[in-house]
């Protein structure tokens, strides 16, 4: 039996509703609230269930308009590529500082999306990321926090 | 009330205050433009600027960034499909096809009249309702505001995703459920962090925001790349198209504009309302009010899509100073920094200052309007090159958009656990949308989740854990009804199709 992409995500769904109930109903409140008309599990309770009802219902149902997906026409690679150095970002911004670790994001990105002009690529970088700083902190004196540029003395 | 209206004119016309609101708008354009950085943030980036000015110049250099923001909103939302705020997210429903269908511009004149047409249209009934209107806000209690919640979430459901009712109810539980993950507002336990103190504060507004549409926008793209009907929707990205509106849309903005006004206006008198509710509900509405060729044409570049949410949220910033200075209770977050911005200046908003300091009060509300006629000449003819934005090629633009969507954040927090969350929860929103899961209902249900959840409990403990409170109240009994028979409709609509 095959089951259908759209019953799949619901039935993830269903069971996230399920985790999502169980944790709901282990939410520890003050003793005083335990028997409240509402306390901190009230509402997620009754999120649980509207959960488990909603993803039943599209599991059950007949989907006759079901969302059919070719997946040759999909770009898993660039995708995954994106994602990967999107973390590697996430990971290193806080140890190298802002403006070194969005410039080589950048640069990276339109690298594995097929760019090969590096001149373009190392101003819309680089230079990019240095005015966009100076916007922020110079101008609109939004706080930047970038150890490296704080470390050779060109950020206060 | 004349007198007042001129001396508010007269304080607003100086060639300083123009000056000012000049200033404003352009800064706020450009502000409201980076994502992440919505009107709120605007103001709140202004306050310690306009502490050396008298407060009259003050408030009208604010009330030019507050358009300019919205503005710059609705331009990230039709070029970018990526809001700033939640209240240009159904902007994006429509404007945002038109931009890729080459009308870019087009799309970006429409919302400035929309804008402009609603926010005039709105500060007339501000002018001659203000008083009297802060008295129906007073009379909606919490099982009103709860039920009309419900009515919202379950109107965007239903015309959000055509024939994807119980796809986009579930986005609606997801959004609701990602919005109670933090502390619980009244007793500060902690709800679903699993001990990390990363979540303790919740999830933010802009990370769920700039996940589930801007950085899921652009994986998507990338991710479709090999699509050729895909391929040919990039192509006409780079067509930016005229901003002239030609007579048949021009009739259609016309017949839009004043019922989305009325309704923007008077959901943004409501406190906690605002422009959000305002800018769905009169997208829900005006796909009922026109005709099934037009129906068909919602959210793929509908002239009537992009015009109703647009007047509803501007009117809707105004419906929202009815409170604020009629009872000193601000009804959304914008108005609660603008509070702020009063306080800062020595003024009391509430309901003397409309009988003690008649020339505060109408020199607040001619600045909105300045800012707003201001805002109309100065960016319009800049349009063409604020479309240019569309014009950037793919392998530039899509990490473009990243590298915002990761600034907006990193701004906000300076931690990267926000970043990681952003990163996986824009995966998953990426796949949902690949099988045509709406996400513009899990965005309002995050929204309004701690809304509800407060006006539930309020309900509840007034009615001592009775439902009662649903049909005890008319006003409540009405919004619960309209709700149901939207609900009976959907069925219907689908067992018709099936049979």
């Amino acid at each position: 039996m095959r089951i259908s992409p759209t019953k799949f995500i619901s039935l993830l769904f269903f069971v996230l509703s399920v985790f999502y109930l169980y944790t709901a109903y282990n939410i520890q409140v003050f003793a005083f609230d335990e028997n409240a008309p509402f306390n901190a599990r009230t509402f997620p309770i009754y999120l649980g269930w509207a959960g488990i009802i909603l993803s039943s219902l599209k599991i059950i149902l007949p989907d006759k308009a079901t969302t059919e997906v070719n997946h040759k026409h999909l770009d898993y690679k660039s995708i995954i590529y994106l994602i990967i150095i999107s973390l590697i970002y996430a990971a290193v911004i806080l140890k190298i500082g802002y403006f070194i670790s969005t410039s080589l994001f950048l640069f990276a990105s339109y690298y594995f999306l097929g760019e090969r002009r590096w001149g373009l690529m190392f101003i819309l970088s680089f230079p990019f990321v240095a005015a966009f700083m100076y916007l922020l902190h110079g101008l609109l004196n939004i706080y930047l926090r970038d150890p490296f540029l704080k470390y050779i003395g060109v950020m206060g | 009330m004349i007198e007042g209206i001129l001396i508010g004119l007269s304080t607003a016309l100086s060639l300083t205050n123009i000056l000012m609101v000049m200033v404003g708008c352009f800064a706020g354009t450009i502000i409201g433009m980076l994502p992440g950085l919505g009107p709120m943030t605007a103001i709140a980036l202004m306050i310690p600027i306009t502490y050396g000015f008298d407060p009259s110049t003050g408030l009208i250099l604010m009330a030019g960034v507050y358009y300019g923001a919205v503005f710059g909103g609705s331009t990230s939302s039709i070029l970018l499909n990526a809001p700033g705020i939640p209240g240009t997210v159904a902007t994006a429903f429509d404007g945002y096809p038109m931009a890729q269908q080459g009308k870019a511009g087009k799309a970006l004149a429409i919302a400035a009249y929309s804008s402009f047409a609603g926010g005039t249209i709105s500060a007339i009934f501000l002018l001659v309702a203000a008083p009297s209107l802060s008295k129906v806000s007073l009379a909606f209690r919490s099982p009103d505001y709860f039920a009309l919640m419900i009515l919202g979430l379950t109107a965007i459901s239903a015309f959000s995703s055509k024939g994807q009712f119980l796809k986009a109810m579930m986005m609606v539980v997801l959004g609701l459920m990602l919005a109670t993950v933090g502390q619980d507002s009244l007793s500060d336990i902690t709800r679903f962090t699993f001990n990390n103190m990363n979540l303790t504060d919740g999830i933010s507004f802009v990370l769920i925001v700039m996940a589930t549409f801007a950085m899921s926008e652009a994986l998507t793209i990338i991710f479709r790349g090999k699509d050729p009907n895909r391929a040919a929707k990039q192509i006409s990205l780079t067509e930016l198209g005229s901003i002239k509106v030609n007579k048949e849309e021009t009739i259609k903005m016309a017949k839009t504009i004043p019922r989305s006004s009325i309704l923007g206006f008077l959901i943004g008198v409501l406190p906690g309302a605002g422009a959000t509710i305002a800018s769905f509900l009169a997208y829900g509405m005006e796909r009922n009010y026109v005709n099934e060729e037009e129906k068909q044409k919602f959210g793929k570049g509908s002239v009537h899509g992009l015009s109703a949410p647009e007047t509803a949220n501007n009117a809707a910033c105004s419906g929202s100073f009815v409170p604020l200075l009629t009872l000193g209770i601000p009804g959304s977050g914008t108005t609660a920094v603008m509070l702020g911005a009063l306080l800062g200046f020595g003024i009391q908003p509430g309901p003397r200052l409309y009988q003690t300091n008649p020339e505060i009060f109408w020199s607040v509300i001619m600045s909105m309007y300045i800012g707003m006629v201001v805002l109309l000449i100065l960016n319009l003819p800049l349009i063409p090159y604020i479309a240019r934005i569309l014009a950037v090629p793919r392998n530039y633009l899509i990490p473009l958009i990243l590298f915002f969507s990761v600034t907006g954040i990193y701004l906000m927090s300076f931690n990267n656990f926000d970043i990681f969350l952003m990163i996986g929860i824009a995966v998953v929103a990426t796949f949902l949308r690949l099988y045509d899961f709406p996400m513009p209902p899990l965005i309002l249900a995050f929204v309004l989740g701690g809304l509800m959840e407060e006006t539930l409990r309020r309900s509840l403990l007034i009615s001592d854990g009775s439902p009662n409170f649903l049909w005890d109240r008319p006003i409540t009994l009405i919004i619960l009804l309209i709700t149901v028979t939207i609900v009976g409709w959907q069925i219907f609509s689908t067992f018709r199709k099936k049979n």
